[in-house]
C-alpha cells in the first residue's frame, strides 16, 4: 500500500494563536486543504496576501477520487508554479474505445489541437495532485511568502460580521477562536461551513450507485479510456477502465439503485466481478474499493458577505466528465485576483459579486453537462433506453452517431458570456477568444503565450501600437507586444486575429479576455479596465 | 430560419408508406421500436438543421386541446 496516505504532510503543531488572550486576526483564512483550498492559498500567497489554511485532517485525500485533470486547470497550475510535476507524473492519453454489449463499437482519438503547452488531459491520482500543491506551499514558505497550513484544525463554529468572520477551531489541544477579514470555504461537498451558516444546497441526487475500484496490475491494456455500455460482465449497467500512474487502474462499475452497499464492497464480491471484466489470467491487487452515490447540486449563491464558497462546497457534480476538481480550481482562479484588488482597496466589493455571477454560470454549465452524461449512461425510462441503444447500435456502423454517444463530456473552460466585466466585442475576431473566454494557448517560437501572461492585467497587442503600461485608478496594466511573425505556425493569428490584421486584447489576471479591439484606444481601454474591475 | 415542410413533399406517398411497413414486416415489437429509434436518428442527422428539428419535434408532439 502506498505510504502517501498514511504520512501526515501538514502535521499538527501548536500555534501561538491558541494561547492569545484575544483572537488573532488574519487577512484570509481558507477552510479546507483539498485541491481547491490549496490552490486558493497558493494563488493568494503568491500575490503577497497573508493566508492561513485550516484542515481537520493532516494527510492527502483518502481513497478513490479525482484522476482526470484537464488543460485549463493545468494552465492555472502553471501560473501557480506547480504544473510541471503534475504533467511529469501524470499519464497522457488521447485515445479511447466504446463497447456496447459484447462488442467494440468504435475507437476514438481526441486529436488534441497543436500549439498548446499542456495536453488536453492527464490522469493523476488526487493524492499526488494534493501532494504537489503542498510541495508548492512549502516552497513559498521557504521563500518567505505569508502562507501557513494548520493540520488537525477543525472549524466547529462560525460567526459572521459585516467586516470580519470569527471561527472556532478544534485541535488536539482543545479549541481556540481566530478571526479573518475574509474566509474562503473550501471544505468539500459536505461543507460544515455551509451547514453551520444554514445555507441551502439543492439539486438532484441520481438514484444510482457506483463501485469505484483502484487496482494495481501489470496488464498490457493500452493507455486508453475504455467505456462499456451494458457489458456481459455488468448487465444493464456501465463500466469504465482508465489508467493512472504507477500501474494503478481506475475501474467504475455501475451497480444500480437497490443494492446492499456493504455486501457489494466486500473483496469476495468485488474480485469475481473484476475478473470477469479483466479476464481470468490478469493478476491484480485492490488499492481501494468504495461505493458512491452521485449528486448534481449547487448553492444558490457562492458569496455570503465575507465568506466565499469555492469547489465542492459550492457545487457538486457527478464525476462523468471530470468536472469537480477541474472546476473548483477555476473558481479560485476567478476569485483570488478579485479578492486581492478588493483587499487592497483598488476595486469595490461589488467586484466579488462577479465571482458569483461567473462561477454560478460555470457551475450550471458543469451540472448541465454531467446531468446529460448521466442521463445517457443511466437511461431513466424505457424510451430513453431505446433511443440510447439506437445511438450505440448506429455508432458501430455510421460515424454520424458517434458524437451523440455521451460517456462523459470532458471538462473545457467556461466562457463568461454576458459577464458584467466584459466590454462589447469591438474586434469581431475568432469566437473562441471573444470577451469572457479563457485565452487559448498559442506557440511563440520556443515559448508559449500563456506563460507570458503573469498574475496581473495584460494588454496584449498583436501588430498594434500601445503604451508599455497604463494605470487606471490603481490598476496597472502591462503590455505584451506580439506580432503574428512570432508564431510561424500562424496559430496566434488563427486564434486571436482571424481575418483582422491587428488586435489589442485586455486580459484579466485569470487569463480571461475582458475586451478586444482592432487597435489601441486610450479612452476605450480605460473604460474596459474600469468595467473589468467592477467600477462601471 | 429554415422552415419545416408541412405540406405534401413525398413523390410517391403510397410507395414510401409501403416501404416503411415492409421494413418492419418481420420484426417483433421490440425490434420495431428499436428500428424506429434508429430511423429517427438517421433522418435527424440528414436534416442537420437544429431549427427544423425543433419544429419537427413540436409538430410531432401530442397536440394540446385548443379551447
Ligand atoms: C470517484 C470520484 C472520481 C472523481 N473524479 C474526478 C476527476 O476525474 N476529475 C475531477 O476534476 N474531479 C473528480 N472528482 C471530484 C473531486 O474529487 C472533487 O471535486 C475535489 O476533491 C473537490 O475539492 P475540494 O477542495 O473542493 O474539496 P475536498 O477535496 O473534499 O476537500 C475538502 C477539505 O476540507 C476539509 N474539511 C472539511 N471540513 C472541515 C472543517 N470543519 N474544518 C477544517 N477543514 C475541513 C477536509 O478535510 C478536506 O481536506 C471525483 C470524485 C470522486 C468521488
Amino acid at each position: 500500500m502506498n505510504k502517501i496516505f498514511e504520512t501526515p504532510i501538514y502535521a499538527y503543531k501548536h500555534s501561538p494563536d491558541q494561547d492569545a488572550s484575544t483572537p488573532v486576526r488574519h487577512k484570509v483564512i481558507v477552510v479546507g486543504a483539498g485541491p481547491v483550498g490549496l490552490a486558493a492559498a497558493i494563488d493568494l500567497a503568491q500575490q503577497g496576501v497573508e493566508v492561513l489554511v485550516l484542515d481537520d485532517n493532516d494527510k492527502v485525500s483518502f481513497g478513490s477520487r479525482a484522476i482526470c485533470f484537464a488543460k485549463r486547470p493545468l494552465d492555472i497550475l502553471d501560473r501557480l508554479g506547480c504544473g510541471q510535476p503534475m504533467v511529469d507524473k501524470g499519464v497522457l492519453w488521447n485515445q479511447g474505445k466504446v463497447f456496447f454489449d459484447d462488442r467494440e463499437v468504435y475507437g476514438f482519438d481526441l486529436l488534441p489541437e497543436k500549439g498548446h503547452r499542456r495536453p488536453a488531459f492527464i490522469n493523476l491520482q488526487q493524492y499526488y495532485f494534493e501532494e504537489y500543491l503542498v510541495n508548492r506551499v512549502r516552497e513559498l514558505e521557504a521563500e518567505g511568502a505569508p502562507i501557513e497550513i494548520r493540520g488537525r484544525n477543525k472549524v466547529s463554529a462560525v460567526g459572521t460580521h459585516p467586516e470580519h468572520v470569527v471561527l472556532e477551531v478544534d485541535t488536539p489541544d482543545g479549541s481556540y477562536n481566530i478571526e479573518a477579514d475574509w474566509v474562503i470555504a473550501c471544505d468539500g461537498a459536505n461543507s460544515p461551513m455551509r451547514r453551520m451558516m444554514g445555507l441551502d444546497f439543492v439539486g438532484r441526487v441520481f438514484e444510482d450507485n457506483f463501485l469505484i475500484a483502484d487496482v494495481i496490475m501489470d496488464a498490457d491494456f493500452p493507455t486508453e479510456r475504455w467505456f462499456w455500455f451494458d457489458p456481459p460482465f455488468n448487465r444493464g449497467q456501465s463500466a469504465l477502465l482508465h489508467k493512472q500512474p504507477d500501474n494503478v487502474w481506475r475501474i467504475d462499475l455501475q451497480l444500480g439503485w437497490d443494492i446492499d452497499k456493504e455486501r457489494e464492497k466486500r473483496p469476495e464480491n468485488v474480485i469475481p466481478r473484476l475478473k470477469e471484466m479483466l479476464g481470468d489470467e490478469v493478476e491484480f491487487e485492490l488499492e481501494w474499493v468504495s461505493i458512491y452515490t452521485f449528486q448534481c447540486r449547487r448553492m444558490e449563491q457562492f458569496r455570503h458577505g465575507r465568506v466565499v464558497f469555492a469547489g465542492d462546497s459550492a457545487h457538486q457534480v457527478s464525476p462523468f466528465g471530470a468536472r469537480g476538481a477541474n472546476s473548483g480550481i477555476q473558481d479560485t482562479d476567478n476569485l483570488c485576483w478579485k479578492l486581492k484588488l478588493v483587499m487592497d482597496g483598488k476595486a469595490p466589493e461589488a467586484l466579488l459579486d462577479s465571482y458569483d455571477t461567473e462561477r454560478v454560470h460555470g457551475a450550471d454549465e458543469n451540472i448541465l453537462n454531467s446531468t446529460r452524461s448521466t442521463d445517457f449512461i443511466t437511461p431513466k425510462s424505457e424510451v430513453s433506453r431505446l433511443i440510447r441503444d439506437a445511438v450505440l447500435d448506429l455508432a458501430e456502423h455510421y460515424e454520424f452517431a458517434r458524437p451523440l454517444v455521451n460517456s462523459g463530456r470532458l471538462s473545457v473552460p467556461c466562457t463568461y458570456d454576458g459577464s458584467p466585466l466584459n466590454s462589447a466585442d469591438a474586434l469581431g475576431g475568432p469566437a473562441r477568444t471573444r470577451p469572457g473566454s479563457a485565452c487559448p494557448d498559442a506557440p511563440l517560437g520556443d515559448a508559449f503565450l500563456l506563460s507570458k501572461l503573469g498574475d496581473g492585467f495584460t494588454l496584449m497587442t498583436i501588430d498594434a501600437d500601445a503604451p508599455d503600461e497604463i494605470e487606471e485608478d490603481g490598476i496597472v496594466v502591462k503590455r505584451l507586444a506580439l506580432s503574428v511573425k512570432d508564431d510561424p505556425t500562424y496559430e496566434l493569428k488563427r486564434r486571436y486575429l482571424g481575418d483582422n490584421d491587428s488586435a489589442v486584447y485586455l486580459i484579466r489576471p485569470d487569463q480571461h479576455v475582458a475586451a478586444r479591439r482592432p487597435g489601441f484606444d486610450d479612452n476605450q481601454f480605460r473604460h474596459a479596465i474600469r468595467r473589468a474591475t467592477g467600477k462601471e | 430560419m429554415a422552415e419545416l415542410i408541412l405540406t405534401p413533399n413525398l413523390d410517391a406517398p403510397d410507395d414510401f408508406y409501403a416501404d416503411l411497413l415492409a421494413t418492419h414486416e418481420t420484426l417483433d415489437k421490440v425490434e420495431s421500436d428499436a428500428l424506429n429509434a434508429r430511423l429517427i436518428l438517421v433522418l435527424a442527422n440528414h436534416i442537420g438543421d437544429r431549427d427544423v428539428l425543433t419544429q419537427a419535434l413540436a409538430a410531432a408532439a401530442p397536440k394540446e386541446d385548443t379551447q
